[in-house]
C-alpha cells in the first residue's frame, strides 16, 4: 500500500514562500510525475515527501497516518537521487543492501534480496565493483536497485535520467516505466522534461511558482489544459499563442492551437503566411511561419513538405483543436 | 599540449629546490651533527662540519641525567589523547556545521579560529591558578584537555572543510536508506572522510607533540613530555650545546620518523579539496 496526501502543504525559506500551500492526492499504484520549469518547487515539494525538507505547514499523509513530523527513516519511503548518491566506497552489493543491513535484517535475507534486484536491474555481473568502476546508467540501476529492495511504500525519483546522454534516457525511461508497472508500487517522479513526464505518467502534476497548475492523465493535459501555461508546457513544440483582434473574433483573449494541428498548404484556405525556416527531421518539418498580427507561427507538417524559406503558405485547423483563454489565461470551454 | 621546458630551466629549478630545502633542513642536521660531538668541538670555531671525533658520550649522559623513555611515553599519551579528545567532539560538531548550517555557522567558525589569536600567555595566571586548585598541574588529564581545548578549533576547522567537499545527497540517500545521525556519521561519513580525517588527526598530533607553552608552565616532571625534557638542558648549568642537541635530536626523532611515514597523507590532507 502507498496512498499520499498532501494537505495544505507550504514551504517557506526564511522569508521566501517556495510552496504557497499544496493539496495532492495520489492513489497507491499509481505513477505520478511532477512537472515544470526549473525553480517551480517540484524538487522541494518532493523532498518535503521524502522528509528530507520540514513543512512548514500542512500535513502529509502517507497510508492514513501525518507523517510530515517524522524523520526520513521512518516514512517507509526510498528515493533515487538525479546525482544517484552511491556510497563511493561500498561495493555495489553493499549500496544496494546497505539500508537492509542497518536495518538489522539476517545475513541470508539481505544477500537473497540484493540478488534478486541485482537480477532485475542487470546488475549481476557488477555486484563486488565500487560505483567509481560503472557507467552512468549502471550506477543509475544501482540507485535504483537500493531503492527495491527495500520495498518501501513509494519510490521518489528526483531527475533521475538528467545526467545520462539522449540515447540512455530513452532506454532507462522505458525500464522505469516497465519496472513501475511490474512492482505496482506508487511512484512520485519529478522532472522537468515533459516529454519525460508525457511517457511516464499515470498522471501529470503541473507546477508553477509552487503551485498545482493542473492535474490530470497525459492525454488530458494535451487535450484539455486549464490554462495558459500548461497548454504552453505540455507538448513539444510548444503551443501557438495568438491574443488580439485573432482571438476576439473567437472570443478570446488568447486562442492557442498546436503546431501538429495546423494544416500547412500552398494554396487552399486560412492565414496568409511566409516560411522563415524549415528544419526538416526526415519524418517532421517544422516550419516557422511569419504570420501578419500574430508572434510568428509554428507548423507540424509530415514528411517532406516542399516547402523553403520565403515561400508564401496558407494555414488551417480545424476549429475544435483551437483551444480559448480569458484574459487571465484561464481556458474558455465550450 | 604540454607547456615545453627547456633543459637549462629544469636544472636551474631542481638546484633552486634542493637549495630552499636544505636551507630548511640544515638547523635539523646541524643539530643532529653537533649531537655527536664534544662539548668542546661543539662551539669551536670555525664550526666542524664533519671531521670531528664523532661520540655517543653525550646520549649516555642525557639518558643517565634524566629518563627519555618517561617524556617519551608522556609526549605520546598527551598529543595522542587530546587529538583523539578533540576529535571525539569536533566530528559531530564539523558534521553539523557543513550539513545543517545556520545564519550564525560562518560566524561561529570565525570565532572559534579568532580564539587562536589570543596570545596563550594572556591567560596563563587564570588557567595555572584554577590548575593549581583543582589540582590538575603536573596530570594528564588536565594536559590532555587544555591541549584539546587548545586545538580544537583547528581540529574543527580542517575537519568542516573535509566534510564541506563531500556531497549532501549521499547523506541524504543514507538517511532515506533509514539511517540515524550516529551511524550516519560512523558508516556513511567517517569512510568517506578517511583521508581527511587520517591527515587532520596526523597534522594535529604533531602540533600536540610540538606545543611548548602549556606543557613547560603546567608540568614538572609527572607528565612532563619532551619539551620539558629539551627545556631542562637549557640554561641553569650553562648552556651544554652537545647535550642538548643530543636530547634534541632524541625528542624530535619520533616525530620526524611519524611524519615521514605518513608525509602522503599529510600532503594529500593539506591539498584535499584543493584539486578536483
Amino acid at each position: 500500500m502507498g496512498s499520499i496526501r498532501l494537505e495544505g502543504v507550504s514551504k517557506t525559506f526564511g522569508r521566501t514562500t517556495v510552496i504557497p500551500g499544496v493539496d495532492l492526492d495520489i492513489k497507491d499504484g499509481t505513477f505520478v510525475v511532477f512537472v515544470g520549469p526549473s525553480g517551480c518547487g517540484k524538487s522541494t515539494l518532493l523532498r518535503l515527501i521524502a522528509g528530507l525538507e520540514d513543512v512548514s505547514a500542512g500535513r502529509i499523509i502517507i497510508d492514513g497516518n501525518d507523517v510530515a513530523k517524522l524523520p526520513p527513516a521512518k516514512r517507509g519511503l526510498a528515493m533515487v537521487f538525479q546525482s544517484y548518491a552511491l556510497y563511493p566506497h561500498m561495493t555495489v552489493r553493499k549500496n544496494i543492501g546497505f539500508g537492509l543491513r542497518m536495518a538489522g535484517r539476517p545475513r541470508d535475507e539481505v544477500a537473497r534480496k540484493v540478488e534478486a534486484a541485482s537480477n532485475v536491474l542487470n546488475l549481476s555481473a557488477y555486484l563486488d565493483r565500487k560505483p567509481g568502476e560503472l557507467s552512468g546508467g549502471q550506477r543509475q540501476r544501482v540507485a535504483i536497485g537500493r531503492a527495491i529492495v527495500r520495498e518501501p511504500k513509494a519510490f521518489l525519483f528526483d531527475e533521475p535520467l538528467s545526467n545520462l546522454d539522449a540515447a540512455l534516457r530513452v532506454q532507462m525511461r522505458l525500464e522505469i516505466a516497465r519496472l513501475q508497472k511490474n512492482l505496482a508500487t506508487t511512484t512520485v517522479y519529478v522532472t522537468h522534461d515533459q516529454v519525460e513526464a508525457m511517457t511516464l505518467a499515470d498522471r501529470i502534476v503541473v507546477l508553477n511558482g509552487g503551485r498545482v497548475e493542473q492535474v490530470g492523465s497525459p492525454l488530458e493535459l494535451y487535450a484539455r489544459p486549464d490554462n495558459l501555461f500548461v497548454a504552453g508546457f505540455i507538448g513539444s513544440p510548444r503551443m501557438n499563442f495568438v491574443s488580439g483582434e485573432l482571438a476576439a473574433r473567437m472570443g478570446a483573449a488568447t486562442i492557442g492551437v498546436r503546431p501538429e494541428h495546423i494544416v500547412a498548404s500552398r494554396d487552399g484556405e486560412g492565414w496568409r503566411g511566409t516560411v522563415v525556416a524549415a528544419e526538416h527531421l526526415g519524418s517532421d518539418t517544422f516550419l516557422y511561419i511569419d504570420v501578419p498580427q500574430t508572434d510568428g507561427i509554428t507548423a507540424r507538417a509530415i514528411g517532406e513538405l516542399g516547402l523553403k524559406q520565403g515561400d508564401p503558405v496558407r494555414l488551417a485547423s480545424d476549429p475544435a483543436r483551437i483551444h480559448r483563454f480569458d484574459s487571465q489565461g484561464r481556458a474558455l470551454r465550450q | 599540449m604540454a607547456r615545453r621546458v627547456s633543459p637549462a630551466r629544469i636544472a636551474l629549478t631542481t638546484v633552486v629546490a634542493w637549495t630552499v630545502g636544505f636551507v630548511i633542513f640544515f638547523p635539523i642536521l646541524w643539530t643532529v651533527l653537533t649531537s655527536f660531538k664534544t662539548e668542546l668541538e661543539a662551539f669551536s670555531i670555525p664550526p666542524k662540519f664533519l671531521f670531528f671525533k664523532w661520540t655517543l658520550e653525550n646520549y649516555r649522559l642525557v639518558q643517565e641525567r634524566s629518563d627519555y623513555l618517561a617524556h617519551a611515553w608522556n609526549s605520546v599519551v598527551l598529543s595522542f589523547g587530546s587529538v583523539l579528545l578533540a576529535m571525539l567532539i569536533a566530528v559531530p560538531a564539523a558534521w553539523a556545521m557543513a550539513f545543517a548550517p545556520t545564519e550564525r555557522t560562518r560566524g561561529t567558525l570565525l570565532w572559534m579560529l579568532s580564539t587562536k589569536m589570543m596570545p596563550s600567555v594572556g591567560v596563563l595566571v587564570p588557567v595555572y591558578l584554577i590548575y593549581r586548585d583543582l589540582g590538575l598541574l603536573d596530570s594528564h588529564i588536565g594536559l590532555i584537555a587544555l591541549l584539546c581545548l587548545a586545538n580544537l578549533p583547528i581540529v574543527v576547522w580542517m575537519l568542516f572543510t573535509y566534510f564541506k567537499e563531500i556531497p549532501k545527497g549521499i547523506l541524504e540517500a543514507s538517511r532515506m536508506d533509514g539511517i540515524g545521525t550516529g551511524r550516519e556519521i560512523v558508516f556513511v561519513l567517517a569512510p568517506m572522510a578517511l583521508p581527511g580525517i587520517a591527515s587532520t588527526l596526523l597534522l594535529n598530533v604533531v602540533l600536540a607533540w610540538n606545543e611548548a607553552f602549556w606543557t613547560l608552565n603546567l608540568t614538572t616532571s609527572k607528565a612532563a613530555p619532551l619539551t620539558a625534557f629539551i627545556a631542562s638542558y637549557s640554561s641553569p648549568e650553562g648552556l651544554f650545546w652537545a647535550k642538548l642537541s643530543a636530547a634534541s635530536t632524541l625528542a624530535i626523532a619520533p616525530i620526524l620518523v611519524l611524519g615521514w611515514l605518513t608525509q602522503r597523507q599529510l600532503v594529500r590532507g593539506l591539498t584535499f579539496g584543493a584539486v578536483k
